[in-house]
């Protein structure tokens, strides 16, 4: 195996509505940033690859006109995922292992705010039997939120607990959109949103987009003096029928874990938890020690999350802090699909 | 340099014929006759709505496995809509719920009409409500009720 | 299964879908569409020496840099390509056989798509100059619908090497 480093990481703020700017002109600052950050001109990538999908922006195609946020001429090595930008992520992964390419950039972006995002994201579930009776994801969250504090020990304060922990997080995260310092006693005084769910335990609606850039072997240390390794990186999906699985463990995710290594301490930890019940069904899963681990540093999705690119974001924020010196083990995690059914875990090291 | 983008209304809309495949097929038909079916496995297990394969030993699983269950059962999770939106099946307060038929080993997504929070809990007994007009649909159920409601 | 004769079988269903979103033109389409009740064309380049586009979409799609730079345009031009649509279809709203061309302003380095008219079908060829039609000035709105199609000017033809390099 080839050792792969992210060396770069660059994200837009994110916002509930950018309504100056298109797709292309959140995208183009956030692409400039994440090559100048490592001096890498155009020519220096070998392969561009991103997640995004069409639904989202309302525009078929849309994902070939963001190519004009990097540039395609002369015609560049590119591929694209409709998923989150993550799973992009472990394409370039792939790719850098098969020897073909040594550097790549790697991109999401997600602009919820033209369309009715619940209602945009119906369209990701079983045609047959669920679109048509118009449940959406947040209804489906709700009952694997009430599964879950059915057949656990878990309240609804502990619930609440994760989105003060996150969002007093997300207060130092420049990027970050919903912030601030909550008790759980404030936030169980909220009325329900979608029982058990109340407001403070589902993500904002986010517009954002972020960027990595991936490097193999001798090529990151030539870029930066602490790379973040890619020790591990695998992702699992699950049955789509709801009832065909246990809401309340993530069996994907323990799974994608094992392939990835995903055991031991970790400094930091970044989790793609959109919902609060689901913070804890991974911290568990991954046995997260919150005593020594940090878990969501940057306040994770609970702050801000941009459909497709919330997970490539948990990925760069974890490895940005060992680029930066100040975690040694980081784990990243990301999730696609209702109710937790898809999962990737990519494990950070540095050279310490 | 304008000081705001300009912004316009899009509306993307189309209808999608979709086939249903010889499981499905049977399961909606089965709908629109006023009954439910189920995907019985190598295992005896049976799957509401059907599955298309068995999910142990990964066979093609056809409608010869398909087994009658009870239009009625029991609700294993609960989410109180409150505030429902355009596309919600009510626009009164409901439940969304995973409901296990009586001769089913899993449970299926679908509303649950309680009148309140307070009507609905974990364990509870519901059945369906057939819509008086059927076409082969998941909405020929219209949704379920507490057993005994009128 | 014995009951449910097969002819009577359910076998398909349509799922309609129906999404709102209010869509953001950008920064840039912005500035281009606000010259358009003007009768303005006003393409964008990054640069001095970069290539102009029009409608521009903010950035330069060969290298991604941002196109800040305003270029007036005027609205004549030529035809780089066309084809003459014969087959009507749902919700046309021009009459059988009409032109659909490649429009290339003068001063811009690439061409749009646009409806030709007050010509004779047989008669379109690459190379034509062309202007726009605008609407009354009563209805000019920041839409691309203010031009209601591109007619022939008459002049004489572009040479075909002015243009090769924008087909």
């Amino acid at each position: 195996m080839r050792e792969v480093a992210v060396v770069s990481f660059a994200q837009a703020p994110n916002v509930r509505r950018d309504s100056d700017r298109n797709e292309v002109e959140i995208l183009m600052p956030v692409l400039h940033e994440v090559r100048q950050k490592v001096g890498l001109d155009r020519s220096d990538i070998d392969f561009v690859v991103h997640g995004s999908t069409d639904f989202q922006a309302g525009m078929p195609f849309s994902f070939v006109a963001a190519l004009d946020a990097y540039g395609a001429w002369p015609p560049i090595n590119e591929s694209h995922v409709e998923m989150d930008g993550a799973w992009a992520l472990y394409e370039a992964w792939v790719k850098i292992q098969t020897g073909e390419v040594d550097t790549a950039l790697v991109f999401a972006y997600g602009k919820g705010s033209p369309g009715d995002l619940p209602d945009v994201m119906r369209l990701q579930l079983d045609p047959y039997l669920l679109y048509p009776l118009g449940v959406d994801p947040v209804g489906l969250a709700a009952l694997q939120a009430r599964a879950f504090l059915d057949s656990t020990d878990h309240t609804e304060a502990d619930m609440a607990a994760v989105a003060v922990r996150d969002r007093k997080n997300g207060t130092s995260n420049p990027c970050a959109q919903v912030v601030g310092d909550f008790t759980v006693e404030e936030l169980l005084s909220e009325p329900p949103f979608v029982a058990p769910l109340r407001r403070h335990d589902c993500p904002p609606i986010s517009d954002g987009a972020s960027a990595v850039i991936l490097a193999a072997d001798g090529r990151a240390r030539d870029l930066v003096p602490s790379p973040a390794w890619i020790r591990g990186i695998d992702h699992r999906i699950e049955a789509a029928p709801l009832g065909n699985r246990d809401l309340t463990v993530s069996a994907s995710t323990r799974i994608a874990a094992e392939k990835a290594g995903a055991s031991g301490d970790f400094d930091i930890a970044e989790l793609h938890a959109p919902f609060t019940h689901q913070s804890i069904i991974l911290e568990e899963v991954l046995g997260i020690d919150s005593s020594t681990a940090s878990v969501n540093p940057s306040g994770g999705a609970l702050c801000a999350n941009p459909l497709m690119v919330a997970g490539l974001t948990r990925v760069g924020e974890a490895a940005q802090r060992i680029l930066d010196g100040a975690a040694g083990r980081a784990l990243a995690h990301a999730t696609s699909g209702a109710c937790l059914q898809q999962n990737l875990v990519c494990v950070l090291e540095g050279d310490g | 340099m304008t000081e705001h983008s300009f912004t316009a209304p899009h509306v993307i809309a189309y209808d999608y014929t979709r086939s249903l495949g010889p499981v499905l097929s049977h399961f909606v038909t089965g709908l629109r006759d006023g009954k439910v079916k189920g995907m019985r496995t190598s295992t005896g297990k049976v799957f509401v709505p059907p599955t298309e394969f068995d999910p142990d030993t990964y066979e093609d699983l056809g409608p010869d496995s398909l087994v009658d269950v009870a239009d009625s059962g029991v609700v294993t999770s609960w989410a109180w809509v409150s505030d429902p939106r355009p596309y919600h099946p009510f626009d009164r307060p409901f439940a969304w719920a995973l409901v296990r038929l009586d001769g089913a080993d899993t449970p299926l997504v679908h509303a649950v009409d309680a009148g309140s929070a307070e009507a609905i809990s974990t364990g509870m007994r519901v059945r369906a409500r057939w819509a008086s007009e059927r076409s082969g649909s998941i909405l020929d159920i219209e949704c379920f009720e507490p057993e005994g409601a009128q | 299964m014995s009951e449910g004769a097969t002819e009577d079988l359910v076998t398909g269903i349509v799922v309609p879908v129906s999404i709102q979103y209010d869509y953001t033109a950008g920064e840039a389409a912005s500035r281009f569409l606000a010259h358009i009740p003007e009768k303005r064309l006003v393409g964008q380049r990054h640069g001095d020496t970069g290539l102009v586009y029009v409608p521009p979409r903010g950035s330069d799609p060969a290298d991604g840099e941002p196109t800040e730079q305003d270029v007036e345009l005027g609205d004549k031009g030529i035809i780089t390509t066309f084809c003459v649509v014969n087959v009507p279809f749902a919700g046309q709203a021009v009459e059988c056989p009409y032109v659909c061309a490649q429009v290339l302003l003068d001063g811009a380095d690439i061409p749009f798509q646009a409806l030709i008219q007050e010509a004779d079908v047989e008669a379109i060829h690459a190379g034509m100059r062309i202007e726009a039609v605008w609407v009354d000035d009563d209805d000019l709105a920041p839409t691309l619908e203010s031009i209601r199609y591109f007619r022939p000017t008459g002049e004489p033809d572009a040479d075909p090497a002015s243009y090769k390099d924008h087909m």
